[in-house]
């Protein structure tokens, strides 16, 4: 899933400062998940943000919406007939879901109320750890499930390098050397010859906007444009 | 002959191979280069200039390289996969070429969050093994990464370097030998303090057939001091310091260690000079430059072969 974390209250706070009504919408997927960006968290946020205008002689009027996924005009449309009703929109979604709401409604202020920050696992509830970096150019196969990309601090395709320091990273000793565990894990299913060959430079696709056509949706698209 | 470089005509004549090391200034300070460049003039065959070493911004390798060419040394010019895409990085090479280096070494370098820029994005478009094909192909095929021809391609000897000491211990030879496929020449070790896991390490590349074809150059730091034994054993990711090194110079008077360390390196040096697959050393006398002619001269390597 993607993970994301709340941004602190103050930096929201100046972000929507002067709007008199907003509309905090979370997303039901992903960031409800991570605890960052659900129905909760916006419940909670929408009370932080009220409770922090009592007392002001001109309050500021905040509304709540969640829809399952921001990520899909689908559901974005189902707040078409309130959206009106605000002069700007707080979204708890991940960075993609922000810009999806933006581009609906592209005549109201779009806000973050998040930091998007990886792809990554479920560990435990409130504990999650980066997996994937969406290179565009998956090695899993080779490297035993272990990703080099993300899991190595130099995302090096033939490591272990030479600051491998009693098994953990040179960055960090808390971090697990990603070279060792690939090394560890082949050596355990007898493929260490799949790291004796030479990996060959990537081919970095994350470096520009990536649009994808799953075989046969080509003419789907071609019509909607 | 490869490169044409003086250390590849010393290494390829079989002689017993002096490499030094010399760190850029930390400015535009070339009187700083001189002063460390001129100790060890006719004391190493050549001397690696370091690429923003432990992640901290200093004078380009490259451009330090020119001002010890300037002042009667054969820079080997040392490249990092941290700072640099394979765009720069050609181009680099070229123009390092274009104005007389030739000697070459490939490394990942130290990451980011270690140096003076810790915020800053690490390049790592490509990683050492693949840098050293690279700049293999450039030289034996004329082509860039793209496999596009070059007009008039870089000529390079190419250096990479190998830590015997980091885990796994059992995969740094597999390592090594994929370096040699790669394309290295010669390959300079991370410092050696742990003599026992070296010989072994060398033995295994012996064994392997890689000494054969690969110049194995062995990497010596003298310690100045117990407190920077201390502080190499306990802090720098990658190297062994047993604790015989650090109960000898223990052993011995404070205003005694500096050269308790010198007599240690000279011991190792003797070592290799013997050590079957081992071609030379690479003296790593980090700021203390100008001891580098008394360790030279105690070491036994001098005066230097004309080749």
């Amino acid at each position: 899933m993607i993970v994301a974390e709340r941004k602190s209250f103050a930096e929201i706070k100046e972000m929507i400062e002067g709007y008199k009504k907003v509309l905090v919408v979370g997303c039901g997927t992903c960031v409800a998940v991570c605890l960052a960006g659900g129905e909760k968290e916006v419940g909670v946020l929408a009370a932080e943000l009220k409770l922090s205008n009592k007392g002001s002689s001109d309050p500021a009027g905040f509304g709540e919406a969640t829809v399952q996924r921001q990520c899909d005009m689908e559901f974005l449309d189902e707040l078409k007939d309130i959206v009106g009703e605000y002069d700007a929109l707080l979204s708890m979604a991940c960075g993609a879901g922000i810009q999806f709401l933006a581009e609906r409604y592209p005549e109201i202020p779009v806000f973050p109320a998040v930091n998007t920050t990886f792809i990554g696992v479920n560990k435990d509830v409130g504990w999650y750890e980066e997996r994937c970096k969406a290179c565009g150019s998956c090695v899993l196969g080779m490297t035993g499930g272990i990703c080099p990309v993300t899991m190595c601090a130099k995302s090096l395709f033939n490591g272990p390098c030479g600051g491998t320091n009693h098994k953990s990273c040179e960055i960090n000793k808390d971090q697990p050397c990603a070279w060792y565990m690939i090394y560890e894990r082949l050596a355990k299913q007898g493929r260490l010859e799949n790291i004796l060959k030479i990996s060959p430079p990537n081919d970095w696709r994350n470096t520009k906007p990536q649009t994808l056509i799953q075989p046969g949706y080509e003419e789907r698209k071609a019509a909607a444009e | 002959m490869k490169s044409g470089s003086q250390l590849e005509k010393i290494l390829t004549a079989g002689h017993f191979a002096f490499t030094g090391e010399l760190g850029p200034p930390r400015g535009a300070n070339v009187e700083a280069i001189k002063k460390k460049a001129a100790p060890l003039k006719d004391m190493v065959d050549s001397v690696n200039i370091t690429d923003n070493q432990t992640a901290v911004v200093r004078m380009s390798s490259w451009a330090a390289s020119l001002f010890a060419i300037a002042e009667g040394l054969e820079p080997n010019f040392q490249m990092v996969c941290r700072d640099r895409n394979r765009l720069a990085m050609q181009g680099d090479i070229l123009g390092a070429y274009a104005h007389g280096i030739r000697n070459m070494l490939c490394l990942s370098g130290d990451h980011q969050q270690f140096g003076d820029h810790p915020q800053s994005k690490g390049v790592f478009d490509i990683d050492s093994m693949q840098l050293i094909t690279m700049v293999k192909d450039m030289r034996d095929e004329g082509k860039f990464l793209n496999g596009q021809e070059i007009d008039d391609p870089p000529k390079m000897f190419i250096g990479a370097a190998a830590n015997p000491f980091a885990e796994p211990f059992d995969w740094r030879v597999y390592r090594l030998a994929k370096k040699v496929q790669a394309g290295a020449d010669f390959i300079q070790t991370q410092c050696v303090f742990n003599m026992e896991r070296m010989r072994e390490w060398v033995k295994q590349a012996n064994d392997m057939g890689l000494t054969e074809k690969v110049y194995i150059l062995a990497g010596v730091t003298p310690m100045k001091s117990l407190g920077m034994a201390r502080y190499m054993k306990s802090k720098v990711p990658g190297m062994d310091v047993p604790d015989y090194i650090i109960d000898r110079l223990k052993g011995v008077d404070k205003k005694e260690q500096a050269n308790e360390g010198i007599k240690i390196a000279c011991e190792q040096i003797e070592e290799f000079k013997e050590m079957k697959g081992v071609a030379g050393v690479h003296l790593m006398a980090i700021e203390w430059e100008h001891k580098v002619p008394e360790i030279a001269e105690r070491a036994g390597v001098l005066p230097r072969p004309k080749v």
